[in-house]
């Protein structure tokens, strides 16, 4: 069997909720394309090679590195950034709030893919303790190492405090 | 990243027909494949994704084997009851890879194709150094230069790297077949000759071979023996998650009473391969499981390694990691 390759590729995705169709280049990363053609500016480039994790975005609920991921990967899959956290009616997110309670960062550069990675990380049921947020948020880098409040943050959002 | 033409396989078989090209790249997870591309280890004109291929998919157990599929995830085998009351050692080695993002996209088909961690040949292109990996024949910058991380077995003056992946080490350790596809039709590689080292490869003729997939093959899947050996995965690292490992250790022990009946250690991070103690394993059958009459034996057969300047740690390092992965494994069941 031959197959056609392309070097213009259309994807149809669910982003933040919304059904879009793109046309990309194959080579375009989630990253670049949610920054670049999208205009969802909240995902942060790093280091761009999968080492900070300050571009974390979920697809079908899985956090993931947008730098490491093709658009074309992403084809009948639901994205969801930072834009897409809270509500409809602007409320924040329980982690969002958990965030900005315990001071969980300081320059905030690398704040969406922790909150992104938060998220995944609460719904998989690692938040147990101390030592299991650290070990299952070790993917996201803090250079002004906030890490104790990220860590405090992540587990009252995962026991449902953090809310006021 | 240069730009390429794109294709998504309908079969394996397809994927497979694309290969015969050598500007054709396989992607999966592409958490290597997309790094290769942007510092110019590997310049594809095409690309075909297999991601879409459900009969690459899956882990289940198949008679007197586990088989896993070469697309599933470091996560989904880190995290399945199959794998975790089977291969013990392999669950261990997925989760103590990389990052959890890393986990959720890196498939076990890839991971044991990725390239080693040596910083002269992780550079951008054009590279400013002699690496013989990058550009044949122009010389080793880390032998002369630091390569305190580099290999202790079967390197040569051309080449000092070690192969980083975890799982790899656990598949070696565990006797996995890699099952592979290639235009000639499906065939096996026993993981615990899949890679090369440097003097293997020089031997065959192709210095700079790295494992004896042919170009044009895919990996598949693989299967592992069913086994009720007790077993660990030792990851010895500079931090404490997410970085890859100085040396590592996967075991499996089977006991009599307190003494060893039978025992597999693999050590990692400290050559182009996966490095069985198959000496030791020989040796290590009525052996009391402690840490007193393990040491000698795994001593013995740390006497081959070949340090470098400056890693002679590793040798004591993996012999500790050794003798800690068998005390693991035996207390395991």
């Amino acid at each position: 069997m031959t197959l056609d390759f392309a070097r213009r590729v259309e994807v149809a995705l669910r982003l933040n909720g919304h059904d879009l169709t793109t046309v990309v280049s194959p080579r375009t990363t989630l990253l670049d394309w949610l920054r670049d053609d999208i205009g969802l500016t909240g995902t942060k480039k790093g280091c761009n090679e999968g080492a900070c994790g300050t571009c974390t975005v979920l697809v079908d609920g899985q956090r993931m590195n947008g730098c490491l991921t093709l658009v074309v990967q992403c084809a009948g899959r639901a994205v969801t950034t930072v834009e897409g956290l809270a509500g409809a009616d602007g409320e924040l997110h329980p982690v969002q709030r958990a965030f900005a309670e315990f001071d969980a960062f300081q320059c905030g550069y690398c704040t969406p893919g922790q909150l992104l990675s938060a998220v995944a990380c609460i719904a998989e049921g690692h938040a147990t303790d101390d030592a299991s947020v650290r070990e299952w948020m070790s993917g996201n880098i803090c250079r002004c190492s906030s890490y104790p409040q990220i860590t405090a943050a992540v587990l009252a959002a995962a026991h449902g405090r953090g809310q006021r | 990243m240069r730009d390429f033409a794109y294709a998504r396989a309908v079969t394996a078989e397809s994927a497979v027909g694309t290969l015969g090209d050598a500007g054709t790249s396989v992607l999966a997870g592409g958490t290597e494949l997309l790094n290769w591309f942007r510092l110019g280890i590997a310049a594809a004109d095409r690309v075909v994704d297999i991601g879409g291929l459900d009969e690459l998919h899956g882990i289940d157990r198949e008679g007197d084997d586990l088989r896993i599929g070469a697309l599933a995830t470091l996560t989904q085998i880190g995290e399945h009851p199959l794998v975790t009351g089977i291969a013990g050692a392999l669950a261990s080695a997925c989760l103590q890879a990389a990052s959890a993002q890393v986990r959720n996209r890196a498939t076990i088909g890839g991971n044991v194709l990725q390239r080693t961690r040596c910083p002269y040949f992780r550079a951008e292109e054009p590279v400013p150094w002699p690496c013989n990996k990058r550009d044949r024949g122009s010389g080793c910058a880390s032998v002369a230069g630091r390569h305190e991380r580099q290999a202790i077995f079967g390197w040569t003056p051309d080449c000092v790297a070690v192969q980083p992946s975890d799982p790899a080490v656990a598949l070696a350790a565990l006797d996995a077949r890699a099952e592979v596809l290639g235009p000639a039709g499906p065939r096996t590689i026993p993981m615990r000759e899949f890679h090369l080292t440097q003097r293997e490869a020089a031997v065959l003729g192709e210095p700079m071979r790295e494992n004896r997939l042919e170009p044009d093959e895919l990996i598949t899947g693989y299967r592992l023996p069913v086994t009720t050996d007790g077993q660990a995965y030792l990851k010895v690292r500079e931090r404490a998650s997410y970085e890859y490992a100085l040396v590592s250790a996967a075991a499996a022990v089977r006991l009599d009473g307190d003494r060893i009946a039978a025992a597999r250690v693999a050590l990692g991070s400290v050559a182009q391969r996966p490095w069985r103690l198959a000496g030791a394993e020989a040796e290590l059958p009525g052996t009391a499981l402690t840490r007193e009459a393990l040491m000698p034996v795994i001593e013995r057969a740390m006497s081959e390694a070949a340090p470098l300047p400056q890693n002679g740690f590793k040798v004591t390092m993996a012999r500790n990691a050794a003798v800690r992965a068998l005390l693991m494994a035996g207390s395991a069941r």
